[in-house]
């Protein structure tokens, strides 16, 4: 087996064992990207000088460890990549925008500092649609980056190089984000495992804010154990963003048998490929056959989701996005006055998926359609939330996880849908509501066409990740995702 | 279909200089997209607008010091500076 195919856990019993180092984990990836990444396109920055030191300090601290013979932390040594809307002190952060091709971070983000605490090795960061606005990477003001299994087709996104950076072993680990599909599409492209972890669950502080009441981060990972260990390590209460809860994962296992999983058949209608259904509807047999049990469920606001999410993550992002400015950093053009400086350096440096967004959400916001858009929206948005409310709802002999697709199809060409923005916003219909509602939710492989890897969506209430993952970790042993 | 004009207003409230081509596109997607929207209109009424949970976003209004080091590099990190300031044009 090669170094890089190895898990977290395996890389963390091979450095204890003296069976290699993380010098040579962090070569043999170094090397990976070095033959992959020209067509794969994962990367924006290859950080390669310090991901030597880091490799070189982390091995002194497992020999220390080793000596005093303490065990180190399950990080320490790992090889990762950052998606590139993440802060990493001293490192270009681009969020794929020609508005920040120079912008070098002036602090880590939380998630980042913690991550280095174990003593994590950096490999560089990873691409996305420009300010993750996107769900196949196309959006990049750098170019796309390709899926691993057919390179003719999307990784996804936003997070699409931090996906296929997992998928073609070129980091042993990913930190991605989501604000409506973020890392779930891209983790079920890729045939990798991604956790959309609870609204408020990992500190913001450090990531570049796209929708504020959206946005989230989360791991993307080899496997169900891996994206747990990283998303213990992120996880918590951070006094830099307000919105982060003092929640720490119960670690208690949850199993298949007996519990019960909701089947939203407004997610199995028109539009969902049947190949896809097929694939879905199987892993839900197989956690049948462990004993669970399946009973359909209403999400009766499901129609209204995608519109009500368009709304809500453009205004938010129009406003987040007023700080590119052209004075406090990033691109900057001349201009006669500072209206002129404003206009010159956005009209320059936003692509044009930045600028739709920008334009719709302003619309939305303005005086005249707020009623009728955002503040409509924001009541849909309560309706969604109850539609789940009411699915878990032990009172109402809820149910304890659901089950549906990520998307409609796998990875689709790329070019397929550039031109047509509305069907591109489609590719999201399965995965908004999660964000709206603020839960947790995870991409788990569960099989393939052809060539291409199809993910089970897992979504559970509020907090409750540790559902999640039991129970996909044990459907994970079960579950043939190649086939 | 949204007019012109209304595109031109719009981009000039959100601080964006688009070509007459990106005004053009934008224009037709634009409306492809707020026709979409429209689909809200028949959602039922509800008075409960929600955005996150209330209770976990607030905190106390306070000034909480940053280092600085980290200070001077933000301001290192802007297009156009003198000494420890950020300079803009002038406005009035």
């Amino acid at each position: 087996m090669e170094l890089t195919e190895l898990t977290i856990k395996q890389c963390h019993e091979g450095l204890k064992n003296k069976k290699f180092s993380s010098r040579d984990l962090t070569l043999a990836y170094l090397e990976n990207i070095k033959k992959k990444d020209k067509e794969l396109h994962a990367f924006l920055t290859v950080t390669e000088d310090l991901a030597i030191s880091q490799a070189i300090r982390a091995d002194e601290r497992i020999a220390l460890s080793r000596a005093e013979g303490q065990d180190f932390p399950m990080l320490c040594g790992i090889p990762c990549a950052i998606k590139d809307n993440i802060l990493v002190e001293g490192q270009k952060c681009t969020n794929a925008s020609k508005i920040l091709e120079n912008y070098v971070a002036s602090y880590d983000a939380t998630c980042v500092k913690k991550l280095k605490e174990q003593g994590v090795i950096i490999l560089g960061k990873t691409n996305l649609d420009e300010f993750a606005f996107g769900s196949s990477t196309e959006n990049s003001a750098f170019g796309v980056t390709k899926n691993p299994h057919d390179k003719t087709r999307v990784a996804g996104g936003s997070s699409g190089g931090s996906a296929a950076a997992v998928a073609a072993n070129m980091a042993c680990f990913t930190l991605g984000t989501d604000t409506g599909c973020s890392i779930r599409t891209p983790a079920s492209f890729c045939g990798i495992v991604g956790l959309k972890p609870t609204y408020g669950a990992v500190s913001r502080y450090g990531l570049t804010a796209s929708a504020s009441s959206l946005d989230q981060m989360g791991p993307m990972a080899k496997n169900v154990e891996d994206c747990k260990i990283v998303f213990k390590a992120i996880s918590g209460k951070d006094k830099m963003d307000a919105t982060s809860a003092d929640y720490k994962l119960e670690e208690s296992e949850v199993k298949l048998k007996g519990i019960k999983i909701g089947v939203p058949k407004e997610y199995f209608g028109k539009g969902l490929d049947p190949e896809v259904e097929k694939i879905i509807r199987n892993a839900i047999k197989k956690a049948e056959d462990q004993g669970a049990e399946i009973v359909e469920i209403n999400l009766s606001s499901s129609e209204y989701a995608l519109a009500c999410y368009y709304i809500i993550q453009t205004s938010e992002a129009s406003a987040n996005l007023a700080r590119f400015d052209g004075i406090r950093y990033g691109r900057s053009e001349n201009g006669k006055d500072l209206l002129d400086v404003y206009l010159n350096s956005r009209g320059v440096g936003f692509g044009s998926e930045t600028k739709r967004r920008i334009m719709l959400g302003t619309y939305s916001l303005s005086s005249g359609y707020y009623d009728a858009y955002y503040k409509k929206a924001q009541e849909v948005r309560g309706l969604i939330r109850q539609d789940f409310e009411k699915a878990f709802s032990p009172s109402n002999d809820g149910v304890d996880l659901i089950f549906c697709p990520v998307t409609p199809f796998p990875a689709f060409k790329i070019g397929e849908k550039m031109n047509d923005p509305l069907s591109m916003y489609l590719a999201d219909i399965y995965t908004v509501s999660v964000n709206l509602a603020g839960l947790p939710a995870l991409s788990l492989p569960a099989g393939k066409i052809g060539k291409l890897p199809v993910g089970l969506q897992i979504i559970g209430n509020q907090f409750q990740e540790n559902k999640i993952l039991s129970c996909a970790s044990e459907l994970e042993k079960i579950i043939d995702k190649n086939v | 279909m949204i007019t012109k004009e209304e595109v031109e207003r719009i981009a000039k409230l959100a601080r964006l200089e688009l070509t007459e081509k990106e005004t053009e596109k934008m224009q037709k997607d634009l409306s492809d997209i707020l026709d979409y929207f429209d689909l809200l209109k028949k959602a039922p009424k509800s008075e409960k607008a929600s955005s996150q949970k209330p209770g976990i976003c607030t905190r106390k209004d306070e000034v909480v010091a940053q280092s600085r080091e980290v200070a001077e590099k933000l301001v290192a990190a802007s297009p156009d500076k003198e000494d420890s300031y950020i300079k803009v044009k002038s406005i009035l």
